[in-house]
């Protein structure tokens, strides 16, 4: 079984700050990590890995230093690593990003495409139906939890907000995983010392199955029309009161406020 | 010059942060308050190939280097002194003299074992009136055929029973004082190898430290470590590189003891503000962390030199014997920065100051350090 999984190198929003004159993010010396969604994706397939003997190829579109993301990967476990990276592929929104990946994953044989559900930068989630959709393959979202029988089929838990579902597919399909299905692995410091070994193919637009005119700024729709940091609310009143009191106390602050 | 991390390096810090964080740290109060060997996370670093990180991979080790070594107890130590040690006597005291001076069928038999953490490691040299003075050795190891039949006990050592390889030291020609001291290998379950009592102690108490004693154990020739009378060399120069992981370990309880300060500083306040608003408080952490700063080189360049095979034995002296004070220094100042907070065990410093100081004490203590660096220069 061949698996890729797409992996965004992206801004530890638990370390960013707000400007607060612009509103915009300072990414200065705020450290890159893969994100979250696809880190559990990764350990997705290097469970079917270990379980099936699967080959996994880890991909991603950004620019040089996503290097390190893919060296991450690969001292995870992973087989193989590809850098999609092209002054083309610049300025690209989910649709030019989600052309782009599939362009290179016509490149490839795959029977499962897995990627993250949202990254904690764009938290678009759209990236990997996208995929899906430009390759004419089946996609699950949401995955939790993923059964193989070992030939073609897959039956998927798909979280839902209240519960989940389970479905059945045929590779060649695409899941999009949640952060918390999956616990990744640590990098061995075996792997850390193969990871630098090991060759990243490095493609650009030459190499790639794709129309210039659906990548970056060109191929990119999406407009942003302005960009705003959420207000800070004031932290909020504890009352610890019997009900009547309670229901006093609302009213009087409800009308304090003339919201009655 | 260039005091840069290499690539390989830089990757592993973000490793073994991550691991010391969420997988030894929760663990760090604990281990300490009840005394207990941290048996689980010793599985854990085993998974990650954390217990044979400088073990060149054809003999089932991570191919890493010294350097990282260095990191990977550093940074162990600044979650749990603890954690730190064990790897520390396991990689530099047991498997290094065996990579160093083993014979081919040595290496092939313990190092996977021992790299893959299959097996841990541990070190005898001394015995009760052999400490500091390790040549006057009173274990004895007689020749008897194709066997040695040793006798003697060991103290203060570090992994005891949870290893399963030990390197010991006893004399098979006392005629011939320190250069009738030999090396073997030995393994748990020989018969007339037992252990005797196990220490409590003041700081890394989660650290088991046991008696060894040799009762007419039978070795077998084969499990003699390099040749007759050749011991005492093997000991000193594993000693050498061990105070490269012991440099480590001091280092990273420092760290761990700033780290905690800073945190605490900004949170705790007095007289309406944090007390990281008084320039005492800044001019004490500002000194906390450059002889941190300056104690960190002197444990990468002497764990960078050990990787180019360079002479490294002052360098590795250097490193544990200034590691050592400012471990003692930090942790005592990060205390005094908590106030009577710091003095409980509610916080994390308390463990600290107890651990650092054995950091002045064991693989040498901080005289010996300085017979090393002195004779050194004096030769
Ligand atoms: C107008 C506009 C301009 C932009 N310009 C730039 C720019 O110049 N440079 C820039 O870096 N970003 C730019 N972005 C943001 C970037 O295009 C999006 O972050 C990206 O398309 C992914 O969308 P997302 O973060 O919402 O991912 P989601 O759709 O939330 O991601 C879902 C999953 O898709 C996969 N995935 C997403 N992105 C990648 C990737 N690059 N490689 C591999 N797998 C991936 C991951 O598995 C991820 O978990 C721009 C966005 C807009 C709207
Ligand atoms: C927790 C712990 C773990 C240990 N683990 C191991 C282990 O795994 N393997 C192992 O073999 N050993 C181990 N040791 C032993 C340790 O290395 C010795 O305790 C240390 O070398 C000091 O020996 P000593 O305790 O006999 O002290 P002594 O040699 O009695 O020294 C007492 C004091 O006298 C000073 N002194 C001695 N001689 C001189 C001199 N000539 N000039 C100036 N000052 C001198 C010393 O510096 C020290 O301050 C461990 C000890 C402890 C406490």
């Amino acid at each position: 079984m061949n698996i890729v999984v797409c992996i965004k190198q992206v801004p530890d929003t638990t370390e960013i700050k707000i400007n607060p004159a612009t509103g915009t993010l300072i990414r200065d010396g705020v450290p890159s990590i893969i994100n979250p969604d696809d880190k559990a994706g990764l350990e997705l397939a290097l469970r079917m890995k270990d379980l099936h003997d699967a080959h996994v190829t880890v991909i991603t579109m950004g620019p040089p230093q996503a290097d390190n993301a893919l060296r991450e990967a690969l001292a995870m476990g992973v087989d193989d690593a590809i850098h999609l990276t092209d002054r083309k592929f610049a300025g690209a929104d989910t649709l030019a990003t989600s052309h782009a990946l599939a362009g290179a994953l016509r490149n490839l044989t795959f029977d499962l495409i897995i990627t993250g559900r949202q990254a904690i930068d764009g938290d678009t989630a759209q990236v990997g139906p996208q995929i899906a959709e430009h390759l004419d393959i089946a996609q699950v979202s949401y995955l939790r939890k993923l059964d193989y029988d070992g030939k073609r089929t897959f039956t998927i838990e798909r979280s839902i907000e209240d519960g989940y579902e389970i479905l059945e597919t045929e590779a060649p399909c695409l899941v999009t995983v949640l952060s918390d299905a999956f616990q990744a692995r640590y990098m061995t410091v075996k792997g850390i010392m193969e990871a630098y070994a090991k060759e990243v193919k490095v493609w650009g637009f030459n190499e790639i199955e794709v129309k210039e005119e659906d990548l970056g700024l060109k191929g990119s729709p999406t407009k942003v029309h302005k960009a705003f940091s959420r207000g800070v609310k004031a932290a909020g009143e504890l009352y610890e009161l019997d009900t009547d009191e309670a229901v006093g106390t609302i009213i009087s602050k409800l009308k304090e406020k003339f919201i009655i | 010059m260039n005091f840069h991390l290499t690539k390989e390096q830089a990757l592993f810090e973000q490793m073994i942060r991550s691991f010391a964080e969420k997988e030894v740290k929760p663990l760090a109060a604990e281990v300490d308050e009840q005394e207990r060997f941290p048996e689980e996370t010793v599985a854990k670093m085993a998974r990650v190939g954390l217990l044979g990180i400088p073990v060149p991979s054809e003999l089932g080790g991570a191919g890493g280097n010294n350097v990282m070594y260095a990191q990977a107890v550093e940074e162990l130590s600044v979650a749990c002194a603890t954690t730190g040690v064990i790897v520390s006597a396991h990689t530099s005291l047991c498997i290094a003299p065996i990579l160093e001076s083993g014979t081919p069928e040595q290496k092939k038999k313990y190092i996977p074992r021992l790299a893959s953490g299959e097996w841990l490691g541990a070190f005898g040299l001394t015995e009760p009136n052999a400490g500091t003075d390790a040549s006057a050795q009173q274990t004895t190891a007689v020749e008897d055929g194709d066997n040695f039949i040793i006798n003697g006990s060991k103290i203060f050592i570090t992994n005891a029973e949870y290893a399963h390889v030990y390197i010991i030291f006893a004399m098979t020609d006392k005629s011939q004082g320190v250069k009738g001291i030999t090396a073997f290998i030995i393994e748990k379950g020989t018969p007339g190898f037992s252990f005797g009592k196990k220490e409590k102690k003041m700081g890394i108490r989660g650290s088991a430290t046991s008696e060894l004693i040799f009762e007419n154990c039978v070795i077998p020739r084969e499990n003699m470590l390099g040749k007759v009378g050749k011991g005492f060399g093997i000991a000193m120069k594993t000693l050498d590189g061990g105070r490269i992981g012991i440099a480590a370990q001091a280092l990273g309880i420092a760290q761990g003891a700033l780290n905690e300060t800073v945190k605490y500083i900004k949170e705790r306040k007095q007289f309406g503000k944090p007390l990281s608003a008084f320039q005492n408080t800044q001019f004490q952490i500002a000194d906390m962390q450059t002889r941190i700063s300056a104690a960190r080189m002197l444990v990468r360049s002497a764990a960078f030199k050990k990787d180019q095979g360079e002479k490294f034995s002052a360098d590795a002296a250097m490193a544990k014997l200034y590691a050592a004070e400012v471990a003692m220094e930090v942790a005592s100042k990060a205390i005094q920065l908590h106030g009577g907070y710091g003095y409980t065990r509610e916080y994390p410093v308390e463990r600290m100051l107890r651990d650092a100081k054995i950091t002045e004490i064991y693989e040498g203590t901080s005289e010996v350090q300085k017979m090393v660096i002195a004779a050194n220069l004096l030769k």
